[in-house]
């Protein structure tokens, strides 16, 4: 019985240390994608912060999202930034630059309220309660269990999700012929 | 529950929250604001995994792979046009990009 208990203290020390590695690494790269100057190094700090988040998803035993965290994001996104940011070329730009002295202080007033307000909003709501999680069944957020609920009980989520993506992907086609063919008529007339 | 409470992942989430509103706010770079939106979008999906697992409801990691979905498709509207700004030879400043103003 012992045993057990100091097991169980082991393995919750353990999870403690986990979560606080991810977590500042987490905010550590969030911080570092506003403050880098050159766009490239932003992206590359995402992929951080991506994968910390998913060793926070994998804590919560949501382990299919924290497998699609990293395929879609890592594998699709970020990638796709960089292409981009290699495409238009290096734009650097200093955080802090931008717009007259006021507006800064207006931007961190705004955030640091809206910031104010999620932690008022949720202490009020669900302030003592969330300190005490029971336990969830080895099936939850497995790639079965999520397929169940999302092909069962989600369904018209599920196909409105591929409607948005199929029409995202034709706006991004759309967007980039659009202007190919105003230049080539541009340069016809 | 293993480890810290729901309470410490939903600080992180709004901590993360905060940088990002703050990246959109404070930045210039179309690019840059794009990647701060995902971090905003990401602590949403950290909040909502974290409800999940606090009331063993499925739906909240449901809603948090229709974000991800969501989330994909701004990112490739949102490139598509800042490739066709670059195309136009316009700035990709957003303080510059003022042409939509009537």
């Amino acid at each position: 019985m012992s045993t057990l208990v100091v097991a169980s203290s082991a393995g919750n020390v353990l999870v403690w240390i986990v979560w606080v590695v991810a977590g500042f690494s987490c905010l550590a790269a969030g911080v570092a994608v506003i403050s880098f100057t050159n766009p490239f190094f932003s992206a590359l700090a995402l992929i951080g912060n991506l994968a910390s988040l998913a060793v926070m998803y994998l804590l919560l035993s949501a382990e299919f999202v924290a497998a699609a965290q990293v395929l879609v994001y890592a594998g699709a996104v970020v990638v796709m930034f960089l292409f981009v940011i290699a495409y238009v070329g290096p734009r650097h730009e200093t955080p802090w630059s931008g717009g007259p002295g006021w507006q800064t202080v207006a931007a961190v007033g705004a955030a640091a309220a809206l910031l104010v307000e999620i932690v008022v909003a949720i202490g009020l709501e669900a302030g003592g309660s969330l300190s005490h999680s029971g336990e969830v069944g080895a099936a939850f957020g497995s790639p079965g269990w999520i397929g169940r609920v999302f092909l069962v009980d989600h369904l018209l989520a599920f196909e409105i999700t591929s409607i948005v993506l199929l029409v995202a992907a034709v706006g991004g086609v759309i967007l980039g012929t659009h202007v190919r063919r105003v230049q080539g008529e541009g340069v016809a007339g | 529950m293993l480890g810290p409470g729901v309470a410490w992942y939903i600080a992180v989430a709004a901590f993360l929250f905060g940088i990002g509103a703050l990246g959109v706010l404070i930045r210039r770079n179309t690019l840059v604001v794009l990647l701060s939106l995902e971090l905003m979008l990401n602590a949403g999906n950290l909040a909502l995994i974290a409800f999940s697992r606090h009331f063993h409801n499925g739906a909240g990691q449901i809603f948090a792979l229709a974000v991800m979905a969501i989330a994909a498709s701004e990112v490739c509207v949102g490139l598509g046009l800042v490739v066709a700004l670059n195309r136009k030879q316009l700035s990709l400043d957003v303080d510059k990009l003022s042409e939509l103003r009537g």
